[in-house]
């Protein structure tokens, strides 16, 4: 328990669903091999991390920021002006994310101090236009990002595809630069996570749940209400910058559509809820189900489609297309925000 | 019992001018920079019409946020909602709106606002008793299900309209420009202003000469109170959310006929545009709004006039220098 | 004894926390009756869930026989009841008279009514077209009661109206008081200044806990130090 944080699932069945989870995405190469399954694991993987340092925003602290996508962007934009711009080396590689880091941090220290004094619906205003102008930002600074088109790149030669560590293969798959990179993202993502669980139940984890629950009561009891938030809204800001750098890491490209789109802030938003607020695990359980949905429903959605469309129904066709994903996942997250507020974690701790 | 108004000094009608100026101010220090009258003109004409028409569909946002602390992140929605609804007037009617007559023209654009509000207001009515009543007073529940309203209609609208982009012609008589001096004026962005303003003067109106108007500034400040005076604030709420929606779906009317074409995308980006507003009016106050309209807009054109690449974050350096000389904006509401 | 208001085992529960545990109480119609207790006794949220701002969990109130516990709070100020809460909640965006309009919600400003409050409050007629928000601490205070008394009412709420004011001006104040209470509308007073609750009460009702401790004349009360002391102990002594 001493690498948890003393913060254990509490419940058999969601205990079963983590460890499924995360021994599936550790052998995920192996279990199932080919592009494909690969990207659908790294990205459980980096959104994971993305969303458990939402979770300690949102859930933990009760701020709603819509700036998380721009801290993502900041770390992908990092990784990708450094190794563009300086070549494919490990060095690059660093600076990057070294660079990126701090940016991220002072900017959310910026936002925090400016605008979270006041209202909740604030703070979620602000960040909402801060995010949207940096959006637009990224796209005309093309000298800098690449505008609209991004920036493709090189990566460390040990992490490309045509890379092989062995000869042979282990257990029939070639270790490839490939294998090298997913194994780069699960590690630094679960360490990462292991670091978010215990800053959550830290001393200061605690202090942000009762700021949430009653701030006047907090603040009566001594705390800096202020100094907590920002300090929080920095860590998450962080956490969001490195899952930003590892997606860019994993991609070999960074654009505005990858990395600052307001929809990876809405899928952010729906995993956190559908995982459930307030818990770490929530962000494992929901990242799982959300980008296996994403994946592998749209497909289903196309072939209802087009027997909608074959059976000569009106409108269904329009509905079940393979774009309008979004139109189920916002009546799936409307409904999850109604009737299991708690999420994932919730239902399964018997709390639903 | 003179006793009561002894001693205490008449206190003196404070009316808080300088925030209603700075848009004066702005256009006074951006003249010279400009240089050429006839460009300062035309930039600062258009500022204004884009100012009415931002302001049409912020004002009721304002106002919804002010007596209820909702923030309805569906709002641009409705801008969007409005502007396919004119499509579904305009067009079939093109006979009308191309016509060679000021009278048809105006008829069917009427036409298209008035189904526009209507339409907007109707959905409004069941989006807030459908999403928002569930959740009063919950602001991060709020948040996030007025979101997933966001998106839930934006897909509606492309299912039912499709994903492309509807080009939208300006009836006929509004195409073109006057020749003022030197400078075009565009006459579309001049009918903009009016209706604007008449958006705005109606407001003003409402707010200040009538019963209903009284309630909502009073319920503004202090809703308990007005409820503890006998008034059922969610009644006036209800209503004021149907008009706020109706309005987006206005300025929805106005902005689509601005640009020439619809999409269910310039609701989420006018949303952006939509908040910054508010913040630097003061939520909850229409008269910030309306300061804060002219002020971005004007903003905008002058900036893209001079410096191109700032004008799409200027509207954010605004804020920041508002809030950084007004920490809750041009003009904070008592009371909250 | 039906008319006026009485509770009859009132709970409210505000949050976690238990307020009113149970109280009962009776305010005799056409007669003031006064809330005295210590800070956090309950008597703020007393008049609230009477005025249905807060929920009662548990209980009865009843206006002149009728049950009104359930009603929503608009209801109950259309059954008559009034509320001049501590912080007056003067609506300081909008002028005197339209305080006072909105007020009057049965129809327009009567005249009349309008000089008689006048007539014990001057300054009203004075920035009948000002700010609410400029007035001072005690204009609002007046305000405030005479947005309560601007049509008439069978239950007037009053918390706390002397808080924070001018001695020249709670003398007023007590004449007004007396001035309503002769138009024979019931009047339920939270007061902490012991020297205007012996003016203008009939009745005391002392709370403590979140229950009555003490009910009976207001007379009685004031001719016994001993009951004073145990009742309201320092509390008395601090604003006396």
């Amino acid at each position: 328990m001493m690498i948890l944080s003393g913060d254990g699932p509490r419940s058999k069945a969601l205990s079963a669903l983590l460890i499924v989870i995360v021994l599936v995405l550790a052998l995920a190469p192996f279990l199932f091999p080919g592009a494909k399954p690969a990207n659908v694991a790294a990205n459980i993987c980096i959104s994971v991390l993305l969303v458990a340092s939402y979770d300690l925003l949102l859930g933990y602290a009760g701020i709603v920021s819509f700036a998380h996508v721009m801290f993502f962007g900041i770390g992908a934009y990092g990784v990708a002006i450094a190794l563009y711009g300086l070549g494919a080396s490990w060095g690059a590689l660093a600076l990057g994310v070294l660079a990126a880091i701090p940016v991220s941090v002072v900017l959310a220290l910026a936002i925090g101090l400016f605008s979270l004094r006041v209202q909740t619906i604030f703070f979620a205003m602000m960040t909402l236009a801060v995010a949207y102008a940096f959006n637009v930002l990224a796209s005309q600074l093309s000298w800098l990002t690449g505008g609209e088109d991004g920036r493709s790149f090189q990566v460390p030669e040990i992490l490309r595809p045509g890379f092989k560590l062995f000869e042979g293969d282990v257990f029939g798959v070639a270790i490839s630069g490939r294998v090298l990179s997913y194994y780069l993202v699960f590690v630094v993502c679960a360490l990462l996570f292991l670091v978010l669980l215990r800053i959550v139940n830290s001393p200061f984890g605690r202090v942000l749940q009762a700021i949430r629950e009653n701030p006047f009561r907090a603040e009566a009891l001594g705390y800096r209400i202020v100094f907590h938030r920002t300090l929080a809204t920095c860590l998450s800001a962080a956490g969001a910058t490195a899952a930003g750098a590892l997606s860019a890491l994993w991609l070999h490209y960074t654009g505005p559509d990858t990395a600052l789109s307001f929809s990876i802030q809405i899928d952010v938003l729906v995993i956190v809820v559908i995982g459930g607020m307030g818990s770490m695990y929530g962000a494992i359980a929901g990242a799982a189900v959300f980008v296996l949905a994403q994946n592998y429903l749209q497909a289903l959605m196309g072939k209802l489609s087009s027997a909608a469309a074959d059976a000569g129904l009106p409108l269904l066709p329009g509905l079940f297309h393979p774009d309008r994903w979004l139109l189920w996942l916002g009546l799936m997250f409307i409904l999850a925000v109604y009737f299991v507020p708690t999420g994932i974690v919730g239902r399964l701790r018997g709390r639903g | 019992m003179s006793v009561i108004d002894a001693g205490a000094a008449l206190p003196r009608q404070r009316i808080d001018i300088l925030p209603a100026l700075t848009p004066l101010l702005v256009a006074l220090v951006a003249a010279p920079f400009i240089g050429s009258a006839s460009t300062f003109v035309t930039l600062t004409l258009a500022g204004l019409a884009m100012g009415m028409m931002i302001f049409t569909m912020a004002s009721g946002l304002t106002l919804v946020f002010g007596l209820m602390d909702v923030l309805n992140f569906g709002h641009g929605a409705f801008i969007s909602l409005g502007a396919y609804v004119a499509t579904l007037v305009l067009l079939p009617l093109a006979g009308w709106s191309q016509a060679d007559s000021l009278g048809a023209n105006l008829a069917v654009l009427l036409l298209a606002l008035l189904a526009a509000s209507l339409v907007c207001g109707a959905v409004g009515f069941v989006f807030e008793r459908v999403l928002v009543k569930p959740v009063y007073g919950q602001h991060l529940k709020q948040i996030m299900v007025t979101i997933g309203g966001a998106i839930v209609a934006e897909q509606l609208l492309y299912a039912l309209f499709g994903p492309e982009f509807i080009p939208l012609p300006l009836p006929a008589s509004l195409r073109g420009s006057f020749i003022l001096g030197n400078a075009a004026i565009e006459k579309y962005r001049i009918a903009a202003t009016i209706v604007g303003l008449a958006v705005f003067a109606g407001q003003m109106l409402i707010l200040n000469r009538t019963k209903i108007g009284l309630l909502i500034r009073a319920g503004v400040e202090n809703r308990e109170m007005v409820e503890a005076l006998g008034y059922r604030i969610d009644r006036l709420f209800i209503g004021v959310f149907m008009a706020g929606s109706a309005l987006a779906g206005l300025g929805g009317v106005l902005w689509a006929l601005y640009r020439e074409q619809v999409h269910a995308s310039m609701g989420a980006e006018l949303l952006v545009l939509t908040f910054i507003v508010i913040i630097i009016g003061g939520l909850g106050s229409v008269g910030g709004c309306f300061i804060g309209s002219i002020l971005v807009a004007l903003i905008a054109n002058y900036a893209g006039f001079l410096v191109p690449k700032l004008a799409l974050v200027s509207n954010i350096l605004l804020m920041v220098v508002v809030l950084l000389w007004r920490p809750r904006g041009l003009y904070p509401v008592s009371g909250r | 004894m039906s008319a006026g208001l009485i509770l009859q085992g009132v709970h409210t529960h505000i949050g976690r926390y238990h307020i009113l545990q149970g109280v009962d109480l009776v305010a005799p119609e056409g007669e003031t009756t006064m809330l005295l207790g210590r800070n956090g006794a309950g008597k703020t949220t007393a008049l609230r869930t009477i005025m249905g701002l807060w929920r009662a969990s548990q209980g009865a109130v009843m206006l002149d026989g009728a049950p009104i516990a359930a009603l929503h709070a608009s209801a109950i100020a259309r059954a008559g009841v009034a509320y001049v809460p501590e912080t007056m909640a003067v609506f300081s965006d909008l002028s005197v008279k339209e305080n006072l309009v909105l007020a009057a919600r049965d129809g327009p400003l009567d005249d009349v009514r309008i000089e008689w409050i006048f007539g014990f409050f001057p300054a009203l007629r004075k920035f009948w077209l000002s700010r609410a928000g400029t007035l001072s601490g005690g204009q609002k205070q007046m305000l405030s009661i005479a947005r309560a008394i601007v049509e008439p009412r069978r239950l007037l709420l009053i918390d706390e109206p002397t808080k924070g004011l001018a001695p020249a001006i709670i003398g007023a104040l007590i004449d007004c008081l007396k001035e309503i209470k002769r138009t024979g509308v019931t009047i339920l007073l939270v007061e902490q200044n012991f020297r205007v609750a012996q003016e203008v009460g009939d009745h005391v009702r002392v709370m403590d806990g979140g229950r009555i401790i003490h009910q009976g004349a207001m007379a009685a009360l004031a001719a016994d130090s001993a009951l004073q002391s145990r009742l309201l102990g320092l509390s008395l002594d601090a604003h006396q």
